[in-house]
């Protein structure tokens, strides 16, 4: 009888609590893996230099974590989502359709994207063509396009020794994905003339030779990661001659494994990111949901703290990780201070 | 024609070809027996040392001893000794505490310095030290002006050269360490102001972030794990009791209930995460209950369990002889009072060994917890109960999967040291479910 006691006690703290919602005191945010070290060291140093709890920083991707903040407005939903790609317009309807109708965007840095390989492979200096003529579904060979032949990466460009060609790239869930689409497939789609074809052949539809573009061979030579860069370090050290896609900060913290290669002639490292130097590279950001301003103690003082000189400038520990920092960051504290919801997308 | 003159009589010792082909059938069946609980123990063993191996070093951490003098002038600008103002100082200022009094220290031993600079020497030391020193001050104000002995934790790199993780080929290759800096660690461990010991933080401490690997603990998870526990035995318990109970002693046999029986032995193979997306719609969106929080995970991890209690527990009770239902009943005892003083006290053992186990498999869970929330980072522990049910708090599991997700080479150890805790909690979890069994269990 006692245990009946018990579950009832239990269940009546439960029935309790949810009509009551004992008031939330820490900051909840969610979202971009990329995003999700540089919000766990900004949360350590706000909750060890601040009277507010440490924030709660949950994983689970950019897209997972819009998607969260756009569920609604109130206490048991995310204050902020971070992100390592664009909102897109679909997320601001949903989050206008569940009442979330003021969003700050807030930038907080750039994150470089970087093509490595075992420390004792051979060296590479890639350019976006490589890329494309490596992995391409279509590529262009004398004139015309033709399923990619290429086997070995000698094939693809003479320069470099008769390793097989095995890439590991991100998966379609990934931010990271998308930019390695944009910035190297695409360009190099462009620069080796495949582009032009495919339009071509699509009929003078850029946006469809675009997507052409983006199919990359499905013969076993580019893989699909969708866990994390551990994930792809652990398959690099079993194939010695794949190559992998990494963050920036991630092959900083692992440059005694992991040979990087040059894009373009460019050593990838924040200072050639922050000169404009390295192509790869894309925003990073965090979205903030504008109701919770004011209701979740320690949320403005969060944001203020993540976009100050001494976490996201160019000495701060952002930075020392593996971070970018944003030359514009005097106008994004700016309008953090000033809590600008963001305007409609162009 | 006789029967012996087709079949010639013979000895019993001289084995026939049909009974040496079903003897090495026989051979042949224990070989592969033994081949297959070879495999098993071997598998065992791999993962046992590999585990052990990557792990066991998590539990011992490298910490830098020095004395340092407490400025009143740098720590309390306000001179007042009052804890809101001397809050305003923050990390980074008792970090350069810490480094001016470590360059002290390292001239005074007469250590070469070569080659390093002094945001290198401040390299060796962990981030968190300065967050160590500032809550030592800010608890003790009146140590502002002495000089104390700070024991705090060295860079992860130092801590992986003195674990043979870190050598001085791949500090070479690293952005983060230079082999000068090991030179001077090792001067320094041998001058005793470096030394490797048992690092309680590591059970009790909270997380950390990928900057300070070697602070990194489990304290969080810990606490999270026991609170989600303990409202699954408060709740899956009587409720799945009750319900054997109902449907084993009461119940009428009829579709209905065949329904249920059936309907119950099929949750009991639904995927976890399909009650971690239960949770997340009946418990956050539409109950209001809060994100992160242990009286959630316990509320999915509680409806898993149901299941394994319910089918364990009418399984004990069928156990139990009809024959002591009977006598109850024949010397006058209600149906009520024959169950429960004689057939539930009978299956006990059964009941608690089951909820043991299935209490040992929600430990184990991740899945349904990544979509309330608890896959996450959280440093601050929860409260007491009941108030702690309802704040942020991680899970033992949840907390390999996120150290085995971050970049720094030092989590990997981590990791395994937590897979270490996980284990020994799921250990002594099943010898008491063995303990049990043991004890009370009865033969008929």
């Amino acid at each position: 009888m006692k245990f009946v006691k018990l579950s009832v006690s239990v269940f009546a703290i439960a029935a309790v609590s949810a009509t009551s919602a004992a008031a939330r005191d820490n900051v909840q945010t969610a979202g971009s893996s990329t995003v999700l070290p540089y919000a766990t060291i900004v949360a350590e140093a706000f909750g060890e230099n601040f009277d507010f709890p440490t924030p709660v920083v949950e994983s689970g991707g950019s897209g997972a974590g819009r998607k969260k903040l756009c569920e609604g407005v109130g206490e048991n939903t995310i204050d902020i989502a971070n992100s390592s790609s664009r909102i897109k317009q679909s997320d601001i309807d949903t989050c206008a359709a569940n009442g979330v109708n003021e969003i700050m965007e807030v930038r907080i840095g750039y994150d470089g994207i970087v093509f490595a390989s075992d420390i004792n492979g051979p060296e590479y200096a890639f350019s976006p063509t490589d890329w494309y003529n490596a992995l391409g579904a279509r590529i262009v060979k004398d004139g015309a396009l033709v399923a990619n032949p290429n086997k070995t990466w000698a094939d693809v460009n003479p320069a470099f020794g008769a390793q097989d060609l095995l890439a590991f790239i991100p998966g379609t869930k990934h931010g990271t994905r998308e930019v390695f689409d944009e910035k190297v497939i695409i360009a190099g789609c462009e620069d080796s003339g495949a582009f032009d074809l495919l339009k071509a052949a699509n009929g003078d539809d850029a946006k469809a030779a675009q997507k052409a573009c983006m199919d990359l061979r499905t013969d076993g030579v580019s893989v699909d990661i969708d866990g994390d860069y551990t994930e792809t370090l652990s398959r690099i050290d079993a194939n010695k001659n794949a190559i992998g896609v990494f963050g920036l900060s991630f092959y900083q913290n692992n440059t005694d494994r992991l040979r990087v290669a040059t894009m373009n002639g460019v050593v990838p490292s924040t200072e050639t990111i922050a000169k404009g130097e390295y192509p790869v590279s894309r925003p990073l950001y965090f979205y903030v949901k504008k109701a919770h301003l004011g209701v979740i103690p320690g949320l403005k003082e969060y944001i203020e703290f993540f976009v100050s000189d001494d976490m996201a400038g160019p000495d701060g520990p952002l930075a020392a990780y593996g971070l970018v920092s944003d030359p514009d960051l005097a106008a994004t504290q700016a309008m953090v201070a000033a809590e600008t919801p963001m305007g409609p997308l162009n | 024609m006789t029967l012996s003159s087709t079949n010639p009589p013979k000895s019993l010792f001289a084995v026939d070809a049909r009974t040496r082909k079903r003897n090495a059938a026989e051979a042949r069946f224990r070989l592969y027996g033994l081949i297959a609980v070879g495999i098993g123990v071997l598998a065992l063993i791999v993962l046992l040392t590999s585990v052990l191996g990557n792990g066991l070093g998590a539990f011992r951490q490298t910490f830098l001893q020095l004395p340092i003098a407490l400025d009143a002038a740098k720590l309390d600008p306000s001179g007042n000794r009052d804890g809101e103002a001397m809050k305003k100082v923050t990390t980074i200022g008792y970090g350069k505490v810490i480094q001016t009094a470590l360059i002290a220290e390292i001239s005074q031993r007469g250590i070469a310095t070569e080659g390093v600079s002094a945001k290198d020497i401040f390299g060796l030391v962990s981030k968190e030290a300065p967050a160590q020193l500032r809550d030592q001050v800010l608890a003790n104000p009146g140590l502002i002006g002495q000089t104390i002995t700070f024991k705090g934790l060295a860079n992860g790199r130092v801590d992986g050269f003195f674990k043979g993780r870190v050598s001085m080929e791949s500090a070479a290759l690293d952005s983060n360490i230079s082999p000068a800096q090991l030179v001077l660690a090792q001067q320094m461990r041998d001058a005793g102001m470096i030394s490797v010991s048992f690092n309680p933080a590591f059970i009790f401490g909270s997380d950390a972030s990928e900057l300070r690997p070697e602070s990194a603990g489990l304290g969080v998870a810990i606490l999270g794990s026991a609170y989600m526990m303990l409202i699954v035995l408060a709740l899956a318990l009587p409720i799945g009791v009750a319900a054997s109970i109902y449907l084993e002693e009461f119940a009428p046999q009829n579709k209905w209930t065949d329904l249920i029986e059936v309907n119950i032995s099929n949750l009991a193979a639904v995927p976890s995460i399909v009650f971690g997306i239960l949770g997340l719609a009946v418990f956050i969106n539409f109950m209001g209950l809060p994100q992160s929080a242990p009286i959630v995970g316990g509320l999915v991890l509680t409806l898993m369990t149901l299941p394994t209690i319910i089918i364990s527990t009418r399984a004990s009770l069928k156990s139990v002889p009809p024959s002591i239902r009977d006598a109850a009943l024949g010397i006058g005892a209600s149906k009520l009072q024959s169950i429960f003083h004689h057939v539930l006290p009978l299956a006990m053992p059964g009941i608690l060994t089951g909820t043991i186990i299935g209490l040992a498999q929600a430990l184990g869970e991740t899945a349904p917890l990544l979509l309330i929330g608890m896959v996450a980072f959280v440093r601050e522990y929860p409260g007491a109960p009941p108030d702690g049910f309802f704040e942020p708090a991680s899970a033992l599991p949840v907390q390999v999967y996120n150290f085995t997700q971050r970049a720094d080479p030092a989590f990997v150890e981590r990791a395994s040291g937590a897979i270490i805790v996980l284990l020994v909690f799921l250990v002594v979890m099943n010898t008491i479910a063995i303990i049990l069994r043991r004890r009370f269990e009865r033969r008929w």
